[in-house]
């Protein structure tokens, strides 16, 4: 892409990450941890990768997006929003009572939302039935999923993906957001899923492993998985839980707590200084 | 109405767990990656070396607890109640009660009152599930002198148990001095000749509360807080039929499956009685903060009392 694409892309996933800051915040519950790790990977998706219409989210020859690990939702929320599904101002209307932003993504009542998840290991095996049922159509449509590193634990994981080799499903894209953190310390330490690439490539997917913040290298992982044929491609992003916010880096504890007032004003004055820099 | 304490009954389970586990050695205990919410992380904290973190992993999580049971430990497993009774179903069934396994289930943040994280967390079929296996206990306390004792209940009694216990905080209204519990055993908390409403969780409060408002308006109800669900106190719950005729059943659970229809079967069996059961109405959860859900969701005493009057 252009250096003047790239920074566009750039200037929006820094819109994104104030979405998930202020969302948090009104809501003062939320997970922005793990949503500001994949901030980056969805603004990608959302405007460059996917074939998707937000005036028309049902778009039967859309591409289709599962959030694995659905309490990252205030990210998707905030992706969506800047993609034009619905305004920016409803972002703090999250996890309110008569919201359509739920805690965790609910394909019923949210526009884009193509499934509900929540349930950590789950959402891998909607995407790898979305993406048979999409070769059984013989639609030319791709499916994109995102997984928690602490998500891949779950043995239902290994079962969609040796699901989605079987069958060939090289219209789907597995992404694990390797942040190295879940809720009670470090993924290796915890319960380790190491090495997350062998053991992919073992279960039949095309994978490589890259930069999750870097969005040259998004792109050209994500174009090398449309050019793979056969299998499943798998991409491993190297991120940090947190990113953007410097104290909530690398830092288990904001995985599932929202920054209160002070916290807020400091995230959010960050942010605007990236934001400046960027629009320079 | 005085303050009073509150706790939730996950606090009164973590709190219990660490106290049983320096009186038994054999006490293990078993967690996926919610140590610190679950509570089991005060247990961690004196005996990290028998607090074993499974990971996100929670239908291996369960299944190994039986395993481990088989070999004289006894594990306690905790996970929030829909990754527990909800995901590991099927291991709790097969792996724990058919063999019999001496495995206790620890549920927290079970029912509406999860709050914000919304639907996908907020198991009302919980005690559905765990009921129709053959011989699980099931016990849901009230608050947090029921939930210890109900915890060291569970430890003594032989075989496998399923508890359940909520995120948000719970007055605390059982006096400790002099109390006891007992498995299978309901108590009357209120006493009344018109009507009884029978409860547990959460709920047992808003029923005591509810009588004090019914007794003003003539109505003298009885409450009895039925914390175990299996296996349930049918006496108390055929002379509660008998002495008063009409039953109200109030739990923070699917009116399908769980206490009222443990209520209305016997009933229907042995002594036909009027019943309305009051709990989450075959609908799901959303977001929001617990306390305006529980009220929208009409598990509160003045939802009781409505219901109440209209039955009259
Ligand atoms: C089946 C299931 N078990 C437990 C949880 C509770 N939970 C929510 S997030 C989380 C940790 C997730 O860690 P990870 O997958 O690494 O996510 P990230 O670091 O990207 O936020 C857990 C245990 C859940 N949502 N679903
Ligand atoms: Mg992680």
């Amino acid at each position: 892409m252009t250096s003047e694409e790239l920074k566009k892309l750039q200037i929006t996933a820094c819109k994104v990450r104030m979405g998930i800051i202020e969302s948090t915040h009104a809501a003062a519950c939320g997970h922005p941890g793990g949503s500001l790790s994949s901030a980056d990977v969805l603004t990608y998706l959302y405007f460059k990768e996917m074939r998707v219409n937000p005036q028309e989210p049902n778009w039967a020859d859309r591409d289709r997006f599962v959030l694995s690990k659905g309490h990252a939702a205030p990210a998707l929320y905030a992706v969506l929003a800047e993609r034009g599904y619905f305004p920016v101002s409803d972002l703090t209307t999250l996890r309110k009572v008569g919201s359509y932003l739920q805690g965790h993504p609910c394909r019923s009542v949210t526009p884009g939302i193509d499934m509900s998840t929540g349930s950590l290991g789950q959402g891998v095996s909607a995407a790898a039935g979305m993406a048979l049922a999409l070769k059984c159509q013989k639609k030319d449509s791709r499916v994109y999923t995102i997984l928690g590193d602490g998500e891949i634990q779950e043995g239902e994981v290994w079962e969609a993906l040796m699901f989605a080799s079987h069958y060939h499903l090289d219209n789907l894209c597995v992404m694990i957001d390797n942040n190295n953190l879940q809720i009670d310390g470090w993924v290796n330490e915890v319960m380790s899923p190491y090495p997350i690439d062998e053991k992919l490539k073992a279960f039949g997917l095309e994978v490589e492993v890259i930069d999750g913040h870097d969005l040259n290298q998004i792109e050209a992982a994500l174009g090398r998985a449309r050019q793979t044929k056969g299998k499943p491609y798998g991409i491993v992003l190297k991120t940090v839980k947190g990113k953007g916010v410097s104290y909530m880096e690398n830092v288990g504890s904001w995985h599932g707590k929202a920054p209160d007032d002070r916290q807020f004003e400091q995230a959010m004055q960050e942010l605007k200084k990236s934001l400046e820099v960027l629009e320079k | 109405m005085s303050e009073q304490k509150r706790i939730a009954t996950r606090d009164s389970y973590g709190n219990a767990l660490k106290e049983l586990g320096h009186l038994h050695p054999e006490i293990v205990v078993l967690d996926a990656d919610l140590a610190d919410t679950t509570r089991t992380g005060i247990f961690k904290k004196d005996f990290p070396e028998r607090h074993f973190d499974c990971g996100i992993a929670e239908q291996n999580m369960l299944a190994a607890a039986a395993g481990m049971s088989t070999c004289g430990l006894v594990p306690f497993v905790s996970s929030f109640a829909m990754f527990t009774a909800g995901r590991a179903y099927e291991q709790v069934r097969n792996s724990i009660a058919y063999p019999r396994c001496n495995v206790k289930i620890c549920a927290t943040h079970a029912g509406i009152s999860v709050g914000e994280d919304g639907a996908s967390h907020q198991c009302c079929e919980d005690i559905a599930l765990m009921r129709t296996l053959p011989g699980m206990v099931v016990i849901c306390p009230a608050d947090d002198v029921e939930a210890r004792a109900a915890v060291k209940a569970a430890y003594e009694y032989e075989g496998p148990v399923y508890l359940r216990f909520g995120r948000l905080a719970v007055p605390v209204f059982h006096e400790e001095e002099g109390y006891t519990f007992q498995i299978g055993k309901g108590e009357v908390l209120h006493p009344g000749t018109d009507l009884t409403i029978i409860a547990n969780g959460l709920m047992v409060k808003e029923a005591v509360d509810a009588a004090a408002v019914l007794e003003q308006k003539g109505i003298s109800t009885r409450v009895i807080n039925m914390a175990t669900v299996k296996p349930l106190d049918e006496e108390l719950v055929l002379a509660a039929a008998r002495e008063t005729g009409r039953i109200i059943t109030a739990e923070e659970h699917s009116v399908i499956g769980g206490l009222g229809e443990a209520v209305c079967s016997l009933l229907a069996e042995k002594c036909p009685t009027p019943v309305r059961r009051v709990g989450v109405q075959d609908v799901f959860g959303h977001s929001g903060p617990a306390l305006e859900l529980l009220k929208e969701f009409g598990l509160s005493a003045e939802h009781l009392v409505e219901e109440a009057l209209s039955f009259m």
